[in-house]
């Protein structure tokens, strides 16, 4: 679609944030090298660049970590809620205050769309810092009974497709309710957890209650696996969730897992064809598809496929891909080679599984790691893409006849995390939702969330819930 | 004149709805406290395990899908059916445990006082533990409990009914299906329990009862992927972390063990452990652009 104006580039100013060439550990409140020594470098995906060297965590620094974390615990836990409440209303503040910085970091760091980070993540961070703040001494009023108690030390591994967002789903209920934390960010995207340490630093928090260790797999199981974590919540991959449950078997340590998706968007003949489309887009293009509840398999029903698809296709030719600190850019970068050579292979699966692909004209830059937003029509429930999680900005359309058939197909996966729903029928709206197997179920709307708004799975989707007042209970000895 | 001979029972594991053998063939001896023979039970081999699951999945549907009041009604009219049968499960609680009649009764008494706490749970828990978010935009946004799935009952050893009960009515109570593994030792309450839920309005398949040897029959319902959660009750230490193991592998939610007194009012601890949040978000729209909300 040739348009009659061309975009100028509007790119947002990299000269608010201030990236050190390199960084520490953060334990015990101070920056400290790993005790081996060891560094890794943290790249920009959307150019490869080097944008810092990091200190990477060790067994060793997980143990030094938690012993602060233990010895912070007794003051922290013992503080009255009223005052835990206002370092988190600090923090919330103070992630307002520099939320521009740290929008501008999380898209060098992470290759997603400024446009994100500074209308979406950030936004949600102080969210949900404000909102458990107000959490901290209300606890006798959760419907936990009274005076429900922290667990101690919180272990806590977070995923690179949000990772100041993850980093508050964790910190923010964990304070709130009296626990102190060691939490790991993905090697991939290390940097605005170490920020973020930094506004623990402004907010006077006492020393030992976070703990920030970068590093690698080996140090999150590590952590995970340490005698003295009370509590462990991962965010990630099924398959390392799995393999942490059987971690923590047979000790006391309390469990949550938020892992992947294959969530379904359900497009009934009735449906609003614009806002559906909308909402498919935000489905599986929000964040390059990185997204545990995206909408990755659009259930169409039958009658308007040709309709809806024509519309789909419109819509996709005007998504905008490139560098993701432009204002104007949809579509930012893969999180990383590796990723990217994930996405790449499935796809080329659905291609030779006999799935047919469609991807809008679309020019990719030549550094970094990019992939273009892709359809796959004439998908089966056999197909490999319709059946693992991709993880990234590719979307299989699948059709049906009847609501029935919407159901058994949206439930047929391992997953639970998450559904759309788009008909202008409201009973029908509440029939499907109540049939679906899904932790959050969408209807003429996708991918909202709310730190008010519990979020989890079913199933393979993991357990616990993340937000809400339900989010507490993962961190309360209830 | 010679004392009449009573007539035995032979006890029999109750899946979907029926009372099979074992189709393993095998019974093992079931004594009382003292080493008196009480009964052959039968002694449940994995394949029994794996039809308990089917029938349990089986059931899920209208089970999950009856109105809580229904449950509610279902579960009260068990707590009537025991009360008639408060003698038999007297004398069964006494030689299972080795207690004395008046002991017993006490603990078929709270049991049955455990049931009728539960029945009044069914129409609850949704208003206890879910409720509306006040999220930051033009959304309606509800977060309401949904039953797990089929949940494996691993039951206390030594509290062999109370105990049970008080494992299996909150995990049914909420719209989840059931595959019991009843005490091993002292497995007859468990067993004639399932007489009670065939005549008390409960569909087949809600419960599943197998005896035999827990480790044996544990084994292969923590690793079942059609099983979507365990409690682990009666399991020892070391069982416990075997099934919690195995369990991990479709990632099934899993109570542990911990010490408990059945006596006790319980709390909402096990109606929420196999309880799944679902959130479903709407837009609320608006009324015209007037700004007048009425």
């Amino acid at each position: 679609m040739a348009s009659a104006f061309e975009y100028a580039p509007a790119p947002e100013s990299r000269s608010v944030v201030d990236i050190a060439p390199s960084y520490g550990l953060f334990i015990d409140g101070e920056f400290v090298e790993a005790a081996e020594g060891k560094v890794f470098k943290t790249v920009s995906p959307s150019t490869e660049e080097v944008l810092s060297e990091v200190a990477q965590a060790g067994a060793e620094d997980v143990d030094r970590a938690v012993r602060a974390a233990r010895k912070a615990f007794e003051k922290w836990s013992a503080l009255p809620g009223s005052e835990r409440a206002k370092y988190l209303f600090r923090i919330a503040r103070i992630v307002q205050e520099r939320s521009r910085e740290l929008a501008v970091l999380e898209t060098l760091d992470n290759g997603k769309p400024i446009r994100e980070t500074r209308d979406a993540d950030l936004p949600l961070v102080a969210a949900h810092f404000f909102y458990y703040a107000g959490w901290a001494d209300k606890l006798d009023h959760a419907g936990f009974g009274a005076d429900p108690r922290p667990l101690g030390v919180a272990g806590q591994v977070i995923p690179w497709n949000f990772p100041l967002l993850m980093l508050a789903w964790k910190i923010a209920p964990a304070l709130a309710t009296g626990n102190t934390v060691v939490l790991k960010p993905a090697e991939t995207t290390p940097l605005s957890a170490l920020f973020f340490a930094d506004i623990c630093r402004q907010a006077g928090l006492p020393k030992g209650v976070v703990n920030i260790l970068p590093g690698y797999g080996d140090a999150g199981a590590a952590l995970t696996a340490h005698p003295d974590v009370n509590k462990v919540a991962f965010t990630g991959s099924t398959a390392v969730g799995k393999e942490i449950a059987r971690t923590v078997a047979g000790t006391s340590k309390k469990l949550t897992l938020e892992l992947g998706g294959k969530g379904a968007n359900i497009v009934f003949d009735d449906a609003p064809i614009d806002q559906a489309v909308e909402g498919i887009v935000t489905g599986i293009f929000f964040n390059q598809g990185q997204v545990c509840c995206a909408g990755s398999r659009l259930l169409v029903q039958e009658s308007v496929q040709d309709e809806l698809l024509d519309a789909l296709k419109r819509r996709l030719s005007t998504l905008r891909l490139g560098d993701p600190l432009d204002k104007n850019t949809d579509i930012g970068a893969i999180n990383s080679a590796e990723q990217l050579a994930r996405i790449t292979t499935l796809a080329e699966r659905g291609e030779a599984e006999g799935a047919e692909r469609w991807s809008p004209a679309c020019e990719l830059p030549s550094a970094g790691y990019w992939f273009a937003p892709t359809l796959f029509t004439n998908v089966t429930q056999a197909h490999t893409i319709a059946r693992d999680e991709i993880f990234g900005p590719v979307l299989s359309v699948l059709t049906f006849r009847t609501p029935d058939e919407a159901v058994a197909k949206a439930n047929n996966t391992q997953y639970g995390l998450s559904a759309g729903i788009w008909t202008e029928k409201g009973s029908r709206i509440l029939a499907v939702a109540n049939k679906l197997r899904a932790g959050v179920v969408w209807s003429n709307t996708f991918n909202k969330f709310d730190p008010t708004s519990p979020f989890g799975g079913y199933k393979e989707s993991g357990f616990g819930r993340e937000g809400g007042r339900h989010g507490l209970e993962a961190y309360l000895d209830v | 004149m010679s004392e009449r001979l009573s007539v035995f029972k032979t006890y029999k594991l109750y899946v979907g709805g029926k009372f099979p053998r074992s189709e393993s063939g095998r019974v093992y001896e079931v004594t009382d406290s003292k080493g008196k023979w009480l009964a052959n039970a039968p002694q449940s081999s994995r394949k029994d395990a794996r039809d308990a699951v089917v029938a349990a999945r089986k059931a899920f549907g209208g089970w999950s899908g009856a109105t809580a009041y229904n449950r509610g009604q279902v579960l009260y009219r068990v707590a009537e059916m025991l009360e008639g049968r408060r003698d038999q499960f007297v004398r069964e609680v006494a030689d299972a445990e080795g207690l004395s009649k008046s002991k017993a009764a006490a603990v078929v008494d709270a049991t049955v006082d455990r049931w009728v706490w539960y029945a009044g749970w069914t129409d609850k828990i949704a208003q206890v533990v879910g409720g509306a978010n006040p999220v930051a935009g033009p959304y309606f946004n509800l977060s309401s409990p949904e039953p797990t799935g089929v949940v494996a009952v691993v039951a206390p050893q030594e509290s062999s009914f109370l105990g049970l009960v008080s494992v299996l009515a909150p995990v049914i109570a909420t719209g989840n299906t059931a595959v019991v593994v009843a005490s091993e030792k002292a497995a007859l309450p468990a067993l004639s329990l399932g007489e009670v839920l065939a005549t008390s309005d409960v569909p087949g398949g809600v419960v599943n009862v197998l005896s035999g040897r827990t480790a044996e029959i544990a084994a292969p319902l923590a690793a079942h992927q059609d099983v979507n959660a365990i409690d682990l009750a009666g399991a020892d230490e070391v069982l416990a972390k075997e099934l919690e193991i195995a369990a991990a592998d479709n990632l099934k939610r899993v109570l542990r063990p911990q010490p408990v007194d059945y006596f006790e009012t319980p709390g909402t601890e096990r109606l929420t452990a196999f309880l799944e949040t679902k959130t479903v978000w709407h837009p609320t729209g608006s009324l015209g652009a007037s700004g007048s909300s009425y």
